[in-house]
């Protein structure tokens, strides 16, 4: 096993005694390289963006991530971009000279971030497709405390293509480099799932980490430190995706990466993308990782709920699958066993008729919800022929809608029927009053979720117009 | 014209110009103080032991554990102060306190080979506190009479006998929440010890002097021991004002004691459960308005939450006071105000200072009461604006009132306001869960430091025999481009190309006595000062040149061989000031800067969300000396602005459990800054014409504060949409920040007045007396 490096703007640099908490963000500033900043620490404002040479297909992606949610350990192998490598002052990166010269930074403490971010967008294949030219969601996870986004808005759409012979969309041509098997004191990315399995057993405290969203959080802000660290989200098991019959996701899977191989294949799911955190978050946190948090909001699994998926565990003594409705035990505890992992995410087919995911939060994007409402209705001549609703943020887990979902079923689809559904979707949970909600306020939002989604389609669901 | 606004021919300011640091800020290269770490060997890391008490009494320290923790080098605490453990200037900042008054008040710091080492040493140390009764909530000082501090009272006429007999009179209460300026960059302090005993300080400071000065007194050292550097700050907003001082002097007395340089960064969470914050305020108000809609009479009784020290509390407060009558001619006036000492972190100075929270108090009287009037909001602001003749409650004649006329017709016209309301209400007609709304807002806010001696600056010029210039001046570069326009302003003065001319990073042993980079006057006194400073060389060097027309670098040469000084101290003090702290009268203010915006929303009446459809905004930066910087600073203040009034979301415990007086809202996952989504879909920003400022350099005018103020228009827009939702004549009471669920509240309020009409809210009591 050759010694962990990671090839930072085209310079190998070794990796040398690290613990498994020191995150990428510290580990390039060590190297006296000053653009990755530290603005919060816990992923929310993307001072820290860089970006990484990832696999896409045969081919690779430069994809920005929150340097200071990964290890610095996990990018063994792997080939990095700061904003210093993107352009030098006197010749500026394409995305550098838009930002400078329309007045995109003042400060300039979020600039390197933002050129980063606004990179990876630059050299997305089939950008010049997009009617749009630029997606702006690429730089919702950046913030910025002193231009107010116009001028950071207006150098994005400004940006033409890549010149031909940019060696930074020419890389993209080659393969991204492979996972590194990786094993030091403290940290291990095993080559497979059977040598991740066998780890597990063997030390059965180790903390699981797959793009660190979470954990990488819990070792900044609250001083968390792992006595092992295995890393699961380049196992080529985790990674599968099918579509045939069972929907089968591979939950090292990032949650782009799912995205980007669904498409519109399910409906409630590509509503629940934009809305979820960023997409410096979603380049990182995988769809397994997101479930075996277990956070009690966490959009995903209301959507999953609504879903009816299931969960495929592995652990050295095999494979079992649990609903999902069973998975989540308490606050942030699940049926996992130490020594298992979660290998796949199922949904069954077909898919409801009808889905909506309604997220109430403080801020349009790039927030964690007050509330969320994901919905799946069979709605059968005119009559609930099945209900599925998953909420998330009104109990200590996500839960499912079970007093809802059984006065629907069998109901006419009429106004007096989601009225009286909004009245028993309102007194579902046991929401809290905290700092991002009062308690009233959750409670109200689950009823107008209901009425808010039949004002929205007048009533179209029962005729599948909407379809 | 005066000789300081004349600008020449081919001037250098005026140009559109990209930031100064615009290609180091995007290649990561521009440094600030804590990338200066991994360049300065053996240095320690500071970390502090913060109190989990809202307000106790430290019994007992024992630091021994910490020093037994691997990489602990030293924990520093109130022994080791030789000089005034002291952070502010108020004294009542000990710096090591013996009452901890906040949760997260430092109680010692401990410092280690690694941050790591310091903070494991950190939750080391065993800290013994006896808990005492705290105040938390603003309301609950009220209640308790929990005050500090100056009570002023600004009073014109008799506003007794003025609402006796006024046709209409209203009463009510606006409160406001505060807003954590969230700069990027987190305080940052470096410091070691230099030749000869010499204390050099890097630090993230808007005041270079302050800190060292408080550096200075922290180690019972002059201030001739002691040099601070501003290299540049990631956003300051006043948070970077006074705050820094006491971690500067942390920094300092560990490198003092240790002879290592001493790092001190506070982390996202330190920086905002230790750091002062925008002022919450609590207002109390009796208007009374003739038929006409006209203005006769204000009575308010304004409280700031000031948190544990006064900080700056006091001339925000002052300020506030001197901005509650916005751009309106109230002829009868009384207005009390308070400080309130809670068991918070210390309130501080943020973007308006103050006259954002006294705006806010006139703006929400003026969109309460329009319904009840029958005029329409955006007719009676208009009404009441100041004519020329007029002067402001406190005594100052209000000099161009016609320019915010100016720039109200010209939002109107612009922003097609007539036509747009028109199809706001055919909206509205049509749309049963979905309501619009369009509102325009006046901002006038006064240009220069209340306290008069803090308007003076200076520069340092220095031509080098090649022909290359050096500057340096007094001001501090936060991202708002005072280094820019002073860039500008000496290649104009000097009459050579920009890229002859340099910037050198903000240090006290350059430049002497400096004020704060605040209250958006940066410009204007340190631009008087590199002016001075350069038409001194100019003249010197038009003597040599005796009307031969050399070359630049030719006369420069010519001129150090004639042994003619090149360099140059430059000064500036701002004319015609005065101001009476304790009458709350006179001339505060050089001029006024003005603006409006009209503001168009669309609220879901579901959920209480909304998006900013479309803003219009003129504002009035005089002769603008660098338009790209002044356009950035006219959006960056809005959306800022509308940050606070609507996302922004401070949250203390206020029960009486355990965590009583702990920021609930510590993080960016938990306090939400506007994120490109806020950015309204339309934003046209203009800047107004015909806007010379005579006695200002180059006729230009402040641009950092005002305009944050033009998002009261989102404010009120918000309440246009929500009454959408109830009949005509519908008064909204709308809680700051509106946040989606704070419009919510005020949409059931609403339409549950259309269920039950509830009484008019028309005689209210007299606010308190102060």
């Amino acid at each position: 096993m050759p010694e962990p490096h990671i090839t930072v703007n085209g310079l190998s640099r070794p990796l040398v005694a690290l613990p498994a908490h020191t995150n990428a963000l510290d580990f390039l500033r060590g190297l006296g390289l000053t653009g990755a900043k530290e603005g919060c620490a816990e992923g929310e404002c993307g001072a820290c963006a860089v970006l990484v040479a990832r696999p896409d297909g045969p081919r690779s992606r430069w994809v920005p991530v929150n340097a200071c949610l990964v290890p610095a350990l996990a990018l063994d192998g792997q080939e990095v971009l700061t904003a210093e490598g993107l352009g030098e002052p006197d010749h500026l990166h394409p995305v550098q000279t838009e930002l400078a010269e329309r007045g995109g930074s003042q400060c300039g403490y979020c600039t390197p971030g933002f050129a980063c971010s606004m990179a990876a967008e630059y050299y997305r294949p089939d950008r010049d497709k997009d009617p749009d030219g630029f997606d702006l969601h690429a730089i919702a996870g950046n913030l910025c405390r002193c231009t107010g986004y116009r001028p950071i808005r207006d150098a994005a759409q400004a940006l033409g293509p890549p010149t031909p012979a940019d060696p930074l969309a020419e890389r993209q041509d080659r393969p991204a480099p492979a996972a590194a098997p990786t094993r030091v004191t403290g940290f291990a990315r095993p080559a497979d799932l059977a040598e991740a399995l066998a780890l597990l057993a063997e030390h059965p405290d180790a903390t699981v980490v797959a793009g660190s969203t979470d954990w990488g959080v819990e070792a900044n802000l609250r001083g968390s430190r792992a006595s092992y660290v295995v890393a699961v989200d380049r196992l080529p098991e985790l990674r599968g995706l099918s579509t045939d019959g069972v929907i089968e996701i591979g939950a090292g899977l990032t949650l782009s990466e799912v995205e980007s191989a669904l498409g519109d294949t399910v409906p409630l799911l590509a509503q629940v993308w934009p809305l979820f955190a960023s997409r410096l978050i979603r380049n990182g946190a995988t769809i397994g990782g997101n479930l075996a948090t277990a956070s009690p909001i966490g959009d995903l699994a209301p959507a999953l709920l609504a879903l009816d998926a299931s969960l495929v565990l592995a652990s050295v003594d095999g494979d079992r699958e649990v609903g999902l409705a069973d998975f989540f035990t308490g606050y942030r505890e699940t049926v996992l066993r130490p020594g298992e992992l979660i290998r796949a995410v199922r949904v069954s087919t077909p898919l409801a008729a009808q889905t909506t995911f309604r997220k109430i939060a403080k801020r349009r994007y790039d927030d964690i919800s007050s509330v969320a409402v994901a919905a799946s209705l069979d709605v059968v001549d005119g009559t609930v022929a099945r209900a599925r609703i998953g909420l998330g943020g009104v109990a200590a887990t996500p839960i499912r809608a079970l007093a809802t979902e059984a006065l629907l079923e069998g109901r006419s689809w009429t106004p007096e029927t989601v009225e009286a559904a909004a009245v028993a979707l309102a007194a579902e949970g046991t929401p809290i009053g905290d700092q991002r909600a009062s308690a009233a306020y959750r409670s109200a939002m689950l009823g107008n979720a209901l009425r808010g989604w039949w004002a929205e389609t007048e009533g179209r669901v029962a005729t599948g117009a909407d379809r | 014209m005066s000789s300081l606004s004349q600008r020449p021919d081919d001037a250098v300011v005026g140009l559109a110009l990209p930031h100064e640091s615009a290609a180091l800020h995007v290649t990561g290269h521009a440094l600030y103080t804590d990338d200066l770490v991994h360049r300065t060997p053996r240095v320690l890391h500071a970390h502090p032991v913060c109190s989990p008490h809202a307000h106790a009494r430290v019994t007992h320290l024992d630091a021994s554990p910490a020093l037994a923790v691997e990489g602990v080098v030293r924990v520093l605490t109130v022994d080791d102060v030789p000089g005034v453990n002291d952070a502010g200037v108020k004294h009542d900042e000990p710096l090591f306190p013996e009452e901890v008054m906040f949760v997260g008040h430092a109680v010692c710091w401990v410092l280690g080979e690694t941050l790591e080492a310091a903070r494991l040493g950190a939750a080391a140390v065993q800290v013994d506190y006896e808990p005492l009764p705290a105040v938390v909530s603003l309301t609950e000082a009220i209640a308790q009479e929990s005050f500090q501090g100056a009570r002023p009272v600004v009073e014109r006429g008799d506003v007794g006998s003025a609402l006796a007999a006024a046709a209409h009179v209203f009463g009510g209460t606006t409160e406001m929440a505060g807003q954590e300026h969230f700069y990027l960059e987190t305080h940052a302090s470096l410091a070691l010890v230099d030749e000869g005993g010499q204390v050099f300080v890097q630090s993230s400071t808007q005041h270079p002097t302050e800190t060292q000065e408080i550096v200075a007194h922290v180690l019972g050292r002059a201030s001739h021991d002691v040099t601070v550097q501003c290299l540049r700050m990631g956003g300051g907003f006043g948070g970077k004002e006074m705050q820094p001082h006491g971690f500067a002097a942390v920094a300092a007395l560990g490198a003092i004691l240790t002879g290592r340089p001493v790092r001190l960064r506070l982390n996202r969470t330190h920086d905002m459960t230790m750091t002062g914050k925008r002022h919450g305020f609590h207002a109390t108000w009796r208007v009374g308005f003739d038929d006409g809609g006209l203005l006769l009479g204000l009575e308010a009784t304004l409280t700031s939450d000031g948190g544990w020290s006064l900080d700056l509390s006091e001339p925000v407060l002052a300020r506030a006071l001197c901005h509650v009558d916005n751009s309106y001619w109230i002829p009868h006036v009384r207005l009390y105000g308070r400080v309130a000492r809670t068991h918070k972190t210390s309130q501080t100075a943020f973007r308006g200072f103050g006259g954002p929270q006294g705006m806010l108090v006139i703006e929400d009287v003026i969109g309460r009461c329009a319904p009840l009037l029958g005029i329409d909001a955006a007719d009676l602001r208009r009404r009441n604006f100041y004519v020329e003749g007029q002067a402001t409650p406190y005594g100052q004649p209000v000099r161009h009132p016609d320019r915010v006329v100016a720039a109200w017709e010209q939002v109107v016209s612009a922003g097609d306001v007539v036509q747009r309301r028109e199809e706001v209400s055919a909206f509205n007609a049509t749309h049963p869960h979905t309501k619009r709304g369009l509102a325009l807002t006046p901002v006038k806010f006064g240009i220069a430091f209340n306290f008069t001696s803090f308007n003076q600056a200076g520069a340092l010029v220095h031509v080098y025999k090649d022909g290359s210039v050096l500057i340096n001046h007094g001001g501090t570069e936060m991202g708002q481009g005072l280094h820019t326009k002073m860039l500008q302003v000496a290649a104009t003065s000097l009459g050579i190309p920009l890229a002859r001319v340099r910037l050198a990073p903000t240090r006290t042993d350059k430049v002497p006595n400096t004020s704060a980079t605040a209250a958006s006057s940066s410009a204007d006194l340190n631009g008087g000062a590199v002016k001075d400073a350069c038409d001194q060389i100019t003249a010197r060097l038009r003597e040599v040149d005796a009307g031969r027309g050399l070359a630049w670098e030719d006369l420069v040469r010519e001129a150090y061989f004639a042994r003619v000084q090149l360099w140059a101290a430059g000064f500036h003090r701002t004319e015609g000031l005065h101001w009476d702290p304790v009458a709350m009268q006179g001339h505060p203010f050089k001029y006024f800067s003005y603006g409006v915006a009209a503001a168009e929303v669309e609220v879901d009446g579901f959920t209480g969300a909304y998006r900013t459809r479309r803003v219009d905004i003129v504002h009035d930066v005089g002769d603008s000396l660098s338009p790209l910087v002044d356009l950035g600073q006219v959006e960056g203040g809005f959306v800022q602005g509308v940050g606070w009034l609507t996302l922004e979301d401070l949250r203390w415990d206020e029960s009486d459990g355990p965590g009583r007086g702990r920021l609930t809202t510590q993080s960016a996952s938990t306090y939400k800054l506007p994120s490109l989504g806020e950015l309204p879909d339309v934003l046209n920003v203009a800047l107004l014409d015909h806007a010379h400022e005579d006695g200002a350099v180059y006729g230009s005018k402040a641009v950092g504060e005002p305009p944050l103020m033009l998002a009261l228009s989102v404010r009120e827009a918000l309440r246009e949409a929500a009454a959408a939702f109830g009949p005509a004549g519908t008064s909204v009471e709308l809680a700051s920040p509106a946040t989606p669920e704070a419009v919510f509240w005020a949409v059931e309020r609403v339409r549950s007045a259309v269920r039950s009409p509830a009484p008019s809210p028309a005689e209210a009591p007299a606010p308190a007396e102060a």
